[in-house]
């Protein structure tokens, strides 16, 4: 009994196919199935492992390797702040200041009631809008202390997503 | 890799030098005697380039290369010892010491740390470094296995002769950049083989055993390099002595026919030589109760038994080792039919090596052995029963070996889908007790159920290979097993106590039919097994195989021996026990063995029965004995012992162990008080006596003299016998148990536990 959804496993299929090497596939795996539990959890390595024909320690080296996959549970909503030099530059480090003390949590915490996470993360590719969040998938740009405060609001209100 | 045909010629630090084309540039140089240091660098394992050590400087190229990468190539101009090279070498030490604890001093690796030996010679004792060093708690991995992080300078040695040597794939790296750790698979713990390669491969202290680990230092140990007594496969363990005690075991030198590889008992299996339970005096039965007497009491109650027995007309049976040295195996039944006047002897038979020896006569001249160290040059290996990674682990490691670096073609015919199927060409699976069916089949006889697999081989373009077992590809009959088969030459045939007797004559017949020298190995269980049986310990057969019924070789061993010997042959093992249990046997002897856990003998029925023991410990068979001799363990004394491929070896011994007795002393003493005047028990002496009187074993003394090995070339000419079959009883050994032995190891013992505990969660 597969974990996953079936939309989930068909997509695996599909990725199998595209590689002459099973295990090429691994990454895009692991990040689809976070996408759909939240996070990696043991069963999913264990499952995405033997549909691979690889040991689950291959999967946590590739785990441990990408800082985009996680092994723990993220808020429902993963507010992810650059403060790589662009962002840095245009505030990103006030921009992270806030948000810790707006969701009371540190870098890699979780609100009590698993809303928000906060990740401080590396450059995001946005530095022409510098300083950018991105929040789940989604990004915001040119951001103020006043501008995030909405953004998480509209979050927490359910505006977003 | 190396093609031998062709030499390139290249200039390292202004010397020309020449070397196979596709050879590496470290050990084109390590040939030539110029050091180029390296850490991650492992000969025979994949290449990693990640220490950075081994820079070199090579004209032409625009940056410092490095030399575990780079082949040689005509007209090369190396510079291994210039200033951008020095300086190179002093900057990877400095970056890999950055977080290095450099606690040396308490270190288990101090005085014999690679890195410690690289700082010294090539500098950066002074760090730049001044932040404050990153301190990781050590971790418990296993029994045996501990990791201290800091320590680890990521040459992923241990990753790599875990995945790739041993197939298990175990150790990974886990995060990334510095913060790169290796992990265990199981989170925080391991589950593996336990062969510690992986703390043998570290070149410093960050994998540490947990046998040896804080508990000395290397300088104050000798080294003794002795052959490991558990399997029959005769590994050199080299044994850390101090103050007589065995503090470690480990294969330090390399230089043994398991040259890398020692599993778990060669390695851990020592410490049955401290048990608490270990006999120290000699125990003599009192009044239904054993009681410890003095040596010269228990030998003189010995003979007097057994003149009495003698005098008696009563048969006295002789079960001898398969652990002694060959020197007390030649002496034990030398003294069963000289001075007992008795054939009643044998061993505990694992392998039929009379079948394949008279299989074998005439077919080939010296008769085709293969030695251990031919499995990782095969071509092609012929594999029937067993299963080598628990049985015979050094021989699993050699055709790993020569499957990933030699392409061997693995033909495997087993009724399991044994571990060794990962690396097979083609596997076939026959069910239980039909091997030797599917061996006349292969002959061209008969039809045989058979479910075959196809398995990837060593073309296979997924290397490095996957973890998990290969997919089942296509059905295929056994008669396309035999097809292909019988296009390979040069077959090395390997075969567990599945075949004997007319299985074997069947195997020969079918080995000869193939192209080539045809090579054999049979596999026996235990570490001189093979010995045992070349040394004689047989009702019927003499030293050599030699029929006690021949009557000019029985004449020629009674002038050896300086009189008569009976003519008849004795019993066997088998009927031994049956004449005891029915109360009919007069004394039984039993040295190194321990017949009655596997078949007990009624203590009611042994009454009337004089039972002497010579071991280690109060076996199951030693509970029921009059007597009971301490005897001293394979590392406590000198010898020599013959590994299931027939490659005789020195052991050295090296420790001591107070109250114990060698068997070879015991017999001499016994001998004596029964009114043989027998030399000093000299083992050399006895060996130059066996050199020439043992058919095959006139080996090369120097070989053996020095350490390394000497393939014995036993018999050429039938050996008429008649066995049962039912006397060869295999062990069916773990890795992690050794017959009555491997009881008494508590590192062994460590891991059956850890390992049932894992079953119970």
């Amino acid at each position: 009994m597969s974990i996953f959804s079936p939309q989930l496993n068909t997509r695996f299929d599909e990725l199998l196919k595209r590689y002459p090497v099973p295990r090429s596939a691994m990454v895009p795996m692991l990040l689809y199935a976070q996408d759909e539990l939240g996070y990696l959890t043991p069963e999913a390595i264990r499952e995405i492992a033997a549909r691979l024909d690889e040991s689950e320690l291959a999967v946590h080296e590739v785990i441990g390797y990408y800082s985009m996959l996680r092994t723990k549970p993220a808020g429902r909503f993963h507010v992810q702040v650059c403060t790589n030099i662009s962002c840095l530059l245009r505030g990103g480090e006030e921009i992270f200041e806030h948000c810790k003390q707006r969701l009371g949590v540190n870098n890699h915490g979780v609100t009590p009631d698993g809303l928000f996470s906060l990740e401080e993360v590396e450059c995001i590719g946005a530095c022409s809008w510098a300083p950018a969040v991105q929040v789940n998938y989604d990004f915001h740009e040119n951001l103020t202390v006043a501008k995030l405060d909405q953004v998480l609001d509209k979050y927490r209100t359910g505006g977003v997503q | 890799m190396a093609d031998t045909e062709k030499l390139v010629t290249f200039t390292v630090n202004d010397r020309k030098l020449a070397a196979p084309a596709g050879t590496l540039l470290i050990e084109a140089c390590k040939t030539a005697n110029v050091e180029v240091p390296s850490f991650c660098y492992y000969p025979n394992l994949s290449l990693q380039a990640a220490c950075r050590m081994c820079l070199v400087e090579i004209e032409k190229m625009p940056k410092l290369q490095t030399a575990c990468t780079v082949l040689v190539a005509e007209g090369m101009v190396v510079q291994t010892e210039s200033e951008p090279v020095r300086k190179a070498r002093k900057s990877a030490l400095e970056f890999i010491l950055t977080n290095h604890p450099l606690d040396c001093p308490v270190c288990d690796a101090g005085g014999e740390c690679e890195l410690q030996d690289m700082t010294f010679r090539y500098g950066a004792a002074e760090s730049r470094f001044v932040e404050i060093k990153q301190h990781r708690d050590e971790q418990q991995w296993s029994p045996v296995v501990y990791f201290d992080r800091p320590r680890c300078i990521l040459c992923y040695r241990c990753v790599r002769v875990c995945g790739e040597g041993m197939d298990v794939w175990a150790l990974g790296v886990g995060n990334r950049g510095v913060s790169s750790v290796i992990i265990p698979n199981k989170q925080d713990h391991l589950e593996c083989e336990e062969c510690g390669m992986c703390i043998d491969i570290c070149p410093v202290g960050a994998l540490t055993s947990g046998a040896y680990r804080y508990k000395t230092r290397p300088w104050e140990m000798k080294h003794v390099a002795n052959v490991c007594t558990f399997c029959g496969d005769g590994c050199k363990t080299t044994l850390g002595i101090r103050n007589d005690e065995i503090v470690r075991g480990d294969n330090r030198d390399k230089s043994g026919i398991n040259g890398d590889f020692l599993c778990i008992k060669g390695r851990y299996g020592f410490d049955f030589t401290q048990h608490k339970d270990r006999l120290r005096q000699p125990l003599v039965r009192v009044d239904g109760v054993l009681k410890p007497v003095s040596w010269a009491f228990a030998l003189q109650t010995v003979a007097r038994r057994f003149q009495e027995t003698q005098a008696a007309g009563r048969p006295i049976g002789v079960l001898g080792s398969t652990r002694t040295v060959n020197e007390e195996n030649y002496q034990l039944q030398k003294f069963a039919r000289r001075v007992l006047q008795t054939n009643h002897i044998d061993h505990h038979r694992t392998a039929d090596f009379p079948a394949l020896y008279d299989a074998l006569a005439g077919k080939h001249s010296p008769v085709p052995l293969a030695a251990s160290e031919d499995l990782k040059t095969a071509k092609a290996v012929f594999l029937i029963g067993s299963d080598p990674t628990n049985e015979h682990p050094l021989l699993a490691w050699n055709l790993r070996w020569g499957y990933r670096l030699n392409k061997t073609r693995l033909y495997l015919l087993n009724s399991q889908p044994i571990k060794l199927r990962r690396q097979a060409f083609r596997a076939a699976i026959v069910p239980a007790g039909s091997e030797g069916q599917a061996i006349r089949f292969l002959n061209g006889g008969g039809a045989v159920k058979a479910t075959l697999s196809q398995t990837a081989g060593p073309d296979d373009k997924r290397w490095p290979q996957t973890p998990a077992s290969r997919p089942e590809a296509t059905q295929e009959t056994l008669g396309d097993f035999r097809e292909r088969l019988q296009k390979e030459s040069d077959v090395i045939i390997v075969f567990g106590a599945e075949l004997r007797g007319d299985d074997i004559h069947e195997l020969v017949k079918f080995g000869s039919s193939l192209p080539g020298t045809t090579r054999y190995i049979a596999l026996a269980d235990n570490a001189n097994s093979h010995g045992a049986a070349d040394m004689g310990l047989y009702p019927d057969l003499l030293p050599g195989y030699t029929p006690v019924a021949d009557v000019a070789a029985r004449q020629r061993f009674e002038s050896l021996w300086g009189g008569a010997i009976p003519s008849a042959p004795g019993m066997d093992a088998g009927d031994i026990l049956g004449t005891a249990g029915k109360g009919e046997l007069g004394a039984l002897y039993v040295v190194g063995s321990n017949p009655f856990r596997h078949h007990p003998v009624d203590p009611a029925a042994l009454r009337t029965t004089f039972v002497v023991v010579q071991d280690l410990f109060l076996t199951e068979t030693a509970k029921q004995a009059d007597v009971v001799l301490p005897a001293l363990s394979a590392y406590e004394k000198q010898g020599t012992l013959t590994n299931t491929c027939g490659e005789v070896q020195l052991q050295k011994g090296g420790a001591l162990f107070e109250g114990a007795k060698t068997d070879l002393e015991i017999l001499h003493t016994l001998a004596g008080l029964l009114g043989h005047k027998w030399a000093a028990p000299d083992a050399d002496e006895i060996f130059t006596e066996i050199r020439g009187n043992v058919k095959g074993y006139n080996v090369s003394l120097v070989q053996v003299l020095a350490g390394s090995s000497a393939l014995s070339m036993s018999v050429n000419g039938p050996v008429p016998h008649q066995h049962a079959l039912t006397q060869i009883q295999p062990n069916r050994d773990s890795l992690f148990t050794a017959g009555s032995l491997g009881r008494y190891s508590t590192a062994l013992n460590a891991i059956l536990e850890k390992r049932l505990r894992a079953e119970k969660v």
